[in-house]
């Protein structure tokens, strides 16, 4: 496998939660990802894109959200980075149906949790959260749908 | 290479439809026809839609036709179900219909069929 990277900065907009799915997404369309894993990576970038622009940026729209792809021997690992306010307990946050917001489900994190083949959070209070997922790409089918 | 072409498809697609709902008025049942993408920023907008035909036309039963929705995410579904809440203490309901079988294992992991009544309808309209 050749590897690949792409990095994308892009404004903390809703809008711009859908060019980066749609850009995660063409990345394993390349791998030969099948489908129902396309829309996997999809959801999760959605989530962790979702989540910095939320509650890490309460919602403003001037910052800046960065998303890493990177393809390396068997792996397809995606980073959602942002600056905001951080996680004040990570392992709370990750908990079913955890959300700081009444109006959420807590659904986020156990979405990435269920789609990815590795999810890693790393966050601290008042300067940002990083969240590394992995899909592994399995070339014994390379395209099975 | 096919995919990343439907995807691009896909993509140009939802944005020309996601931005306006068709719905539908009948009595007390407001019927929206959801399709494209349900995230955050649409996924607000159906709030709006929903909760200002609740407030000001008295809206009971909403039902969410999905047929044509390629994709939804946490905030697509706490949206629904907020609605749900908000209708329950109202005597309403909501209820989604024709769901896409690609839509079912997030669905499921949501919990929402638990809650909420999944149909499935001939298409009209
Ligand atoms: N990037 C982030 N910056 C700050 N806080 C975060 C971030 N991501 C997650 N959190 C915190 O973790 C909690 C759980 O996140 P998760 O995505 O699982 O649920 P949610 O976003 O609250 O609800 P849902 O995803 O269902 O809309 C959030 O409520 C928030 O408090
Ligand atoms: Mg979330």
């Amino acid at each position: 496998m050749k590897s690949n990277r792409i990095s994308l900065t892009f404004s903390s907009l809703p809008q711009n939660v859908t060019i980066a799915r749609m850009l995660a997404s063409t990345m394993g369309a390349q791998l030969d990802l099948p489908v129902n894993e396309l829309e996997e990576i999809k959801v999760a970038v959605s989530e962790a894109v979702s989540n910095s622009i939320i509650h890490g940026y309460g919602n403003s729209t001037d910052k800046i959200v960065t998303l890493e792809l990177e393809v390396s021997e068997d792996n397809l690992t995606i980073q959602v980075i942002d600056s905001g306010c951080g996680i004040k307990d990570i392992k709370q946050a990750m908990q079913a149906s955890f959300s700081t917001d009444p109006e959420r489900m807590g659904l986020g994190f156990i979405f990435m949790q269920s789609f990815m083949d590795d999810l890693q959070v790393e966050s601290s209070l008042g300067s940002g959260t990083k969240v590394t997922m992995v899909k592994r790409i399995n070339r014994q089918h390379p395209s099975s749908h | 290479m096919g995919d990343v072409e439907d995807i691009f498809n896909n993509y140009v697609l939802d944005r020309s439809v996601s931005q306006k709902m068709r719905k539908r008025l009948e009595r007390h049942t407001l019927h929206l026809y959801v399709d494209g993408e349900l995230d955050m920023k649409t996924a607000s907008q159906l709030k709006n839609m929903i909760d200002i035909d609740i407030d000001r036309k008295g809206i009971r039963t909403v039902i969410l036709h999905m047929d044509n929705l390629h994709f939804i995410d946490s905030s697509g579904l706490g949206v629904i179900l907020g609605r749900y809440k908000k209708l329950l203490p109202l005597g309403g309901q909501i209820r989604l219909t024709n769901v896409p079988p690609h839509l079912y294992r997030i669905m499921e992991l949501s919990g929402l069929p638990k809650i909420i009544e999944f149909t499935q309808e001939e298409t009209a309209l």
